[in-house]
């Protein structure tokens, strides 16, 4: 497959963007009948004719809706609404909302996606998964994050999880008469699990067919000596695996032949949590999602509830944001994006990954001193930040931004540009051609390194990241080592918006209004889509005007840029294999939730 | 490929340099602390893990310990006003080396638990004689295996009565005793309070004060007036107009 040139797929213009109700317009005489209701709040469309509508979006030229958000479902009363976020990488702007009724509750089922967005291959199993809806035409319709054999679907309303107290916090046991007991001793059926009626364990076998759902490209060299295939199960415990990831790998000899990732094992259902949380208590708990960046997860959150109240923070909380947000961008490309690559690459624990942790110390150090805490910093909020920053620490900030970190960067990239041995382990492996990137909804430095210059931080801006001069670093080839220098680049893009930053910081007010830690929000959804440093992370957050979201989901990057595994290793060495997982980089909190 | 790797060599080189900048400068810094096998002292332990350190920039912990930020949040603790004596000293219980506890600022007034995201605080209001519930915790339990250290029950409290703690060593060897905090555990004086937030400690000294104030002279007004004040104060943040000049 040919691989487009930056020039080819970099977008014209991000300046035309259309809204819910033009698009609906044009829907109307695209696809006759399909259109329920157009809205700002999105198109409500027919679910039969879902895939029309879609197909119709992605292949019109002047819409070119390519990108694929997310999918995902809301369990209402008398129905399930499955709710489809698609976007333009051509012409940036705010993704589409599409809606879809299903109202029959008993048995939904609503054609796949995938036909037209493989994007949709993983989500929609996630959907199946929580709300047992029915995709016809899935190739692969399984659990995803649950096991085969588990009773019941987590997100619809009337699941009770097993340390079910109330409907939502804060509990009433807790206080006036808050006499302790050990959580674990309310667990109704004691042992956390509740098996289907006729479940028989002996007769249980679990699926293991390798399903291929998507074209599969040909590379590397599989000219080797012919073997019989066997089925190594990579993980779930295992130091390349980036904490407990499983992936099922054919291999004939050491080559792959087929890929299947397996998720789950750090599942905690963060979304029932954060539906039964006041908007509030949710704040912290984001931070658990992609853990080495914590700030950017907290920032994405507080903009979809923002856009919901209607509120706007002052100044200097943007550039606070704006600051804390490409902090983490750089200590999480030093350590993970490129540090923790080196370490698969068989460079394990060599000084790039030191030297990269050396500067995350540093730049923890200013989180700890801001926030309170290193990693979980739990530091915005609705309308401003926890507290105002320190005395002393734009100074330490300066120092960074200005000499240390660009110092670093320099020798990072020595290791990088220069180095023999990095060139052939990852030059032309791993290879994700754009059209397939883009399809599957591949974000982030990745999508980058596949040649598409898409970046939320450009195509729809969000805060104020419209008001700084910054690039989008691009690959070619699509490679580990095109993946790679894009963070490298993106580290000094980085920089560049934080001495801008920096340099400008206004003073003032912390927080817009009064803080308030119970309050209600005005009936409605929203999407809000931040670019972390995984990728895009979005968050549809539904309120039926009550202080806990009705609905709230987060749609991560690195799960996502996951769904591409199998098209990245086929016909590598397994060796490679973990090199390319590396480069997908991911964390195991945001990718299971 | 390349015959010659250079590249590889170039980035050899780069870790030897590292390797002279560390080594030389970490056995200067154990001089400084007399001998060559001494733990680093604390304030050579604070200069290494700054900024402007270009070698190693870590401690040995637990022999050396770095001085935690001021804002540092782990397990809050309730805070209590010590008896004083005649000189204002807090008067310290011999047996327990405690001080002793005069005034409880916790009045039960349930916030903290509301607010607390995974709900690991419990506490039971006090009733006096008379049935009627009186504004002072008879039982307060904090699971610290359950608390996840946000800091929200401090941030919501109204009446400075619980803070995050500066302690990080909570290691041990049973759980279901020892990480459930009761009263007794959680209640700290405000001498310790001071010694970890000397900032917000002042800070929220000032402002009672100025409220009792404004409250024992004219009512409305006044204290309307304090409070601006104070927010005026908070207003004037640190800010980085003129940034010193870099190269
Ligand atoms: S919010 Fe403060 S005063 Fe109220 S119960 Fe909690 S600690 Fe006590
Ligand atoms: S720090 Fe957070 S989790 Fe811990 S008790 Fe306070 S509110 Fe609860």
């Amino acid at each position: 497959m040919a691989v487009l040139s930056p020039d080819q797929v970099q977008p014209a213009e991000y300046s035309k963007a259309f809204d819910a109700e033009s698009v609906g317009a044009l829907l109307k005489q695209g696809v006759p009948g399909a259109v329920t209701s157009a809205s700002s709040a999105g198109i409500v469309v027919d679910s039969a004719k879902i895939t029309d509508v879609l197909e119709w979006l992605k292949n019109s030229p002047d819409l070119a809706y390519d990108y694929f958000n997310s999918v995902t479902a809301v369990d209402w009363a008398d129905k399930f609404e499955v709710v489809y976020h698609v976007a333009s990488t051509v012409r940036g702007g705010p993704p589409l909302a599409i809606k879809a009724n299903l109202n029959d509750k008993e048995n939904p089922v609503i054609s796949s996606a995938s036909s037209v967005y493989y994007g949709a291959l993983q989500q929609e199993r996630e959907v199946y998964d929580f709300f047992g809806i029915k995709f016809a035409g899935h190739p692969n319709l399984r659990r995803i994050f649950m096991w085969e054999g588990f009773e019941g679907y987590p997100l619809r309303k009337s699941y009770k999880e097993a340390y079910y107290e109330q409907e939502r916090k804060p509990f009433e046991t807790r206080w006036d008469q808050g006499h302790h007991i050990i959580i674990e001793d309310r667990v109704p059926w004691h042992d956390n699990v509740i098996y289907p009626k006729n479940f028989d364990a002996t007769q249980f076998k679990q699926i293991r067919e390798i399903v291929r759902v998507a074209p599969i490209i040909e590379q590397g060299d599989s000219k080797a000596l012919k073997t019989q295939p066997i089925v190594v199960s990579v993980g779930p415990q295992h130091p390349s695996t980036h904490g407990v990831f499983r992936m099922n790998v054919t291999l004939d000899g050491e080559t792959v032949m087929a890929l299947e990732p397996i998720f789950g094992y750090l599942h905690r259902n963060h979304e029932k949590i954060g539906e039964r949380n006041t908007f509030y208590m949710n704040i912290p708990f984001t931070d658990r999602l992609d853990y080495l960046s914590g700030m950017a997860m907290e920032t994405g959150y507080v903009l979809a509830v923002e856009k919901m109240l209607g509120i706007k923070p002052p100044e200097r909380v943007e550039y606070i944001r704006v600051i804390m947000n490409e902090f983490t961008r750089i200590v999480s490309h030093m350590f993970g994006g490129i540090g923790q690559v080196y370490s698969d690459l068989g460079a394990f624990f060599t000084p790039i990954v030191i030297y990269g942790l050396e500067e995350r110390e540093l730049v923890l150090d200013l989180f700890e001193s801001a926030s309170g805490s290193r990693m979980m910093c739990n530091y915005m909020r609705f309308g401003g930040v926890w507290k105002d920053l320190p005395e002393g620490w734009l100074e330490v900030a300066h120092e960074l931004a200005f000499n240390r970190l660009p110092r670093v960067a320099d020798e990072m990239e020595t290791y990088l540009v220069k180095n023999e041995i990095f060139d052939i382990r990852a030059k032309h492996v791993g290879v994700l051609p754009p059209d397939l990137a883009v399809s599957y909804g591949v974000s982030g430095p990745m999508l980058r390194g596949s040649g598409v210059k898409y970046d939320v931080r450009r195509a729809d801006p969000y805060s104020i990241y419209d008001r700084f001069d910054f690039n989008i670093p691009v690959g070619t080839n699509g490679d580990i080592y095109d993946r790679m220098w894009c963070r490298i680049q993106e580290i000094r893009e980085s920089i560049k918006i934080l001495q801008q930053a920096i340099k400008t910081i206004p003073g003032g007010e912390i927080q817009a209004g009064k803080k308030a830690y119970s309050f209600k929000v005005p009936k409605g959804d929203v999407y809000a889509h931040i670019e972390a440093p995984r990728g895009e992370f979005g968050w549809y957050v539904v309120s039926d005007n009550n202080t806990t979201p009705y609905r709230y989901h987060v749609r991560a990057g690195d799960f996502v840029n996951l769904a591409t595994m199998e098209q990245m290793c086929v016909g590598h060495k397994i060796g490679d294999m973990v090199g390319v997982l590396g480069s997908v980089d991911i964390i195991m909190g945001s990718v299971d939730r | 490929m390349k015959l010659f790797p250079t590249g590889t060599i170039t980035g050899m080189w780069l870790v030897l340099k590292r390797l002279f900048r560390s080594y030389p400068n970490d056995i200067q810094e154990n001089m400084k602390a007399g001998s060559l096998f001494k733990a680093t002292s604390p304030q050579v332990a604070s200069e290494r893990a700054s900024v402007n350190q270009k070698g190693l920039i870590t401690v040995e912990y637990p022999e050396v310990k770095l001085k935690p930020p001021e804002n540092f949040r782990f397990i809050p603790f309730l805070i209590y006003e010590p008896v004083l004596d005649a000189a204002g000293k807090p008067i310290v219980d011999a047996a327990t080396g405690k001080e002793e506890i005069g005034v409880e600022r916790c009045t039960a007034c349930g916030i903290c638990a509301k607010v607390c995201p995974p709900q690991c605080i419990w506490i039971v209001r006090a009733v006096g004689d008379d049935g009627k519930p009186k504004p002072k915790a008879a039982e307060f339990y904090i699971d610290i295996d359950v608390c996840m250290n946000c800091g929200m029950c401090a941030e919501f409290c109204p009446f400075d009565a619980i803070k995050m703690d500066n302690d990080y060593e909570l290691a041990g060897y049973e759980r279901h005793v020892n990480h459930i905090y009761d009263l007794p555990t959680l209640m700290k004086s405000t001498t310790y309070y001071e010694s970890i937030k000397p900032t917000d400690y002042a800070a929220e000294e000032a402002a009672r004060k100025a409220k009792e104030e404004a409250k024992a002279k004219k009512p409305a007004p006044a204290a309307k007036q304090a409070t601006a004040a104070a927010s005026a104060a908070k207003a004037a943040t640190p800010t980085m107009q003129e940034p010193p000049a870099t190269e």
